[in-house]
């Protein structure tokens, strides 16, 4: 299809002995919503940060809008502008308030003057919820309020794909919903996404597609509904009948 | 289910009247433990020794002849630590760097300078670099005996702080480039905006204490016939025997001088822990 924005072709990735991803092939359209589940280990995390080449691949072929990451001459610096990425861990930078985390790139890398930058910076942290964070330190953020300000902090790129790496893994349960909830609203808005993630409501409301991995295959991928009633590889069965009680 | 805090305040006493000085506040807002006591020994040492040279006029001789050697040993000082802190951060990065070439060479550089005393490094640049330099150049650079003396010292805590440099760079958690990295910035514009502001909160202390440590070995400078300070308290010796007030004289202004950085750094250092966040 040609309105395949992300098309990935029998990837390999290799870290020494471990083979973590196994031939990969997926595509992913524009404005649809994927979610990866699999267990600890099978190659998710990898997957994700393969497409923005926070990996390098061992073999085979990633073409993200048009720009083929695996090619050696390949400006990278700008696919990864249009690439936005939230991990687990927030990775914000600590000595910076919530305000300039989101500024520092699109002033370096966009260009931009502060005025806009800032006033870019002001409208994001309104549309994840806490506007009266934006002179905070991450410090000073519970780990629901980070995560937000990581979120608009890539949102202010204006990236054409958003990759989620586990972003509720290391909240609080009272937290994630305020994440989710961001998330949701950015499904609904038409981003394209791919979410690691083993929040199985998220799945079942925003996923247009559950890709399920296990030892660095791909084993089943479906529509949430589908997938969830009806998984037709006993691997599957057997994971999501652990993950949904 | 703990005792209120009336009972707390009223034990208070009791317990600790065993070590009296652990954390009592002898009056308000004056915690002895937290009290600098090594400074004010200092301070009242440091007046008992002033006055005592002020008042003596063999001291008053002696420091009248080696102060202009103070102003050559701070001239050095600054700005061969100037020059480390640059060379540093280059070498440092590329002991970072994944590039084999750039980390190879800095390794070298960093092991061979480290494993060659000062004194040597020193003798070399006054001895061997600076004429070659002369000679390469047909004679357009021409070091004086200074900044050869400079060039020395810089060019040996060069490999120190380049070696503090990646210690702490390699203490900022990989997570904080790849978030730079993934917003589009390139390397140096993430280690530039990113990791090295964090890097160098962490750094702090012991890029204070080196320059202490040059501080002191800007005395090897002497060997270059540089009028510092020691060079000056030799001079002074040598014409008047006064070894005792002589060498007490320059030992007591690098004292000052030391305790006064060492305190500079422990100020900066609380400041900075303050607002880094």
């Amino acid at each position: 299809m040609a309105d395949n924005i992300i098309r990935i072709r029998n990837l390999h990735k290799s870290f020494g002995h471990v083979h973590a991803l196994r031939g990969i092939d997926l595509d992913v359209a524009q404005g649809e919503v994927v979610v990866i589940v699999g267990p600890s280990g099978s190659g998710k995390s990898t997957l994700l940060r393969c497409i923005n080449h926070l990996e390098k691949p061992t073999s085979g072929e990633i073409i993200v809008d048009g720009i083929a990451v695996t090619d050696r001459n390949a400006n990278i610096n700008a696919l990864r502008a249009e690439v936005g990425m939230v991990f687990q861990s927030f990775n914000l930078f600590p000595h910076m308030t919530a305000l300039e985390n989101i500024v520092l790139a699109q002033r370096v890398v966009r260009r931009r003057s502060r005025q806009e930058a800032e006033r870019i910076a002001h409208a994001l942290l309104e549309k994840v919820g806490i506007p009266e964070k934006a002179d905070a330190y991450p410090g000073q953020l519970s780990g629901g309020q980070q995560q937000r300000v990581a979120i608009a902090r890539a949102l202010a790129m204006q990236p054409k794909i958003m990759l989620f790496d586990e972003p509720t893994s290391a909240l609080d349960p009272e937290m994630i919903k305020e994440v989710l909830d961001v998330m949701l609203d950015l499904a609904r808005e038409g981003m394209t996404m791919i979410v690691v993630s083993h929040e199985m409501g998220f799945a079942r409301n925003a996923a247009d597609r559950i890709v399920f991995m296990d030892e660095g295959h791909i084993i089943e991928e479906a529509p949430p509904a589908q997938l969830f009633s009806n998984p037709r590889h006993d691997r599957t069965k057997v994971f999501l009948s652990k993950i949904l009680h | 289910m703990g005792p209120n805090a009336g009972e707390l305040k009223g034990r208070a006493g009791e317990t600790l009247g065993a070590r009296p000085w652990v954390g009592r506040r002898l009056w308000t807002g004056f915690d002895a433990s937290q009290f600098p006591w090594w400074v004010a020994i200092v301070v009242v040492v440091g007046v008992y020794v002033a006055i005592s040279v002020l008042t003596s006029p063999q001291y008053r001789d002696v420091i009248r002849f080696i102060v202009p050697g103070l102003r050559v040993t701070l001239q050095a000082t600054f700005a061969a630590y100037g020059l480390a802190l640059i060379i540093g951060l280059i070498a440092g990065l590329m002991r970072v760097s994944r590039n084999p070439v750039l980390y190879a060479v800095s390794t070298l550089y960093v092991e061979i300078i480290r494993g060659i005393p000062m004194l040597v490094i020193l003798l070399y640049a006054g001895f061997v670099i600076s004429p070659r330099l002369r000679d390469a150049t047909g004679g357009t650079v021409k070091l004086t005996d200074i900044q050869e003396a400079i060039l020395g010292l810089a060019i040996g805590y060069g490999a120190y702080l380049a070696e503090v440099y990646r210690a702490g760079i390699e203490s900022i958690h990989r997570g904080q480039m790849e978030a730079a990295r993934s917003l589009g910035m390139t390397y140096m514009q993430a280690m530039r905006y990113v990791v090295l502001p964090q890097a160098i909160r962490v750094i702090l202390p012991p890029l204070g204490n080196d320059f202490i440590a040059m501080l002191k070995d800007s005395s090897l400078v002497a060997v270059l016939a540089i009028p510092d300070l020691l060079q000056m308290g030799r001079l002074y010796i040598s014409r008047t025997f006064r070894a005792f007030e002589g060498y007490n004289s320059v030992a007591l202004l690098y004292l000052v001088m030391t305790l006064f950085l060492s305190l500079l750094v422990r100020w900066i250092e609380k400041r900075w822990s303050i607002h880094g966040r």
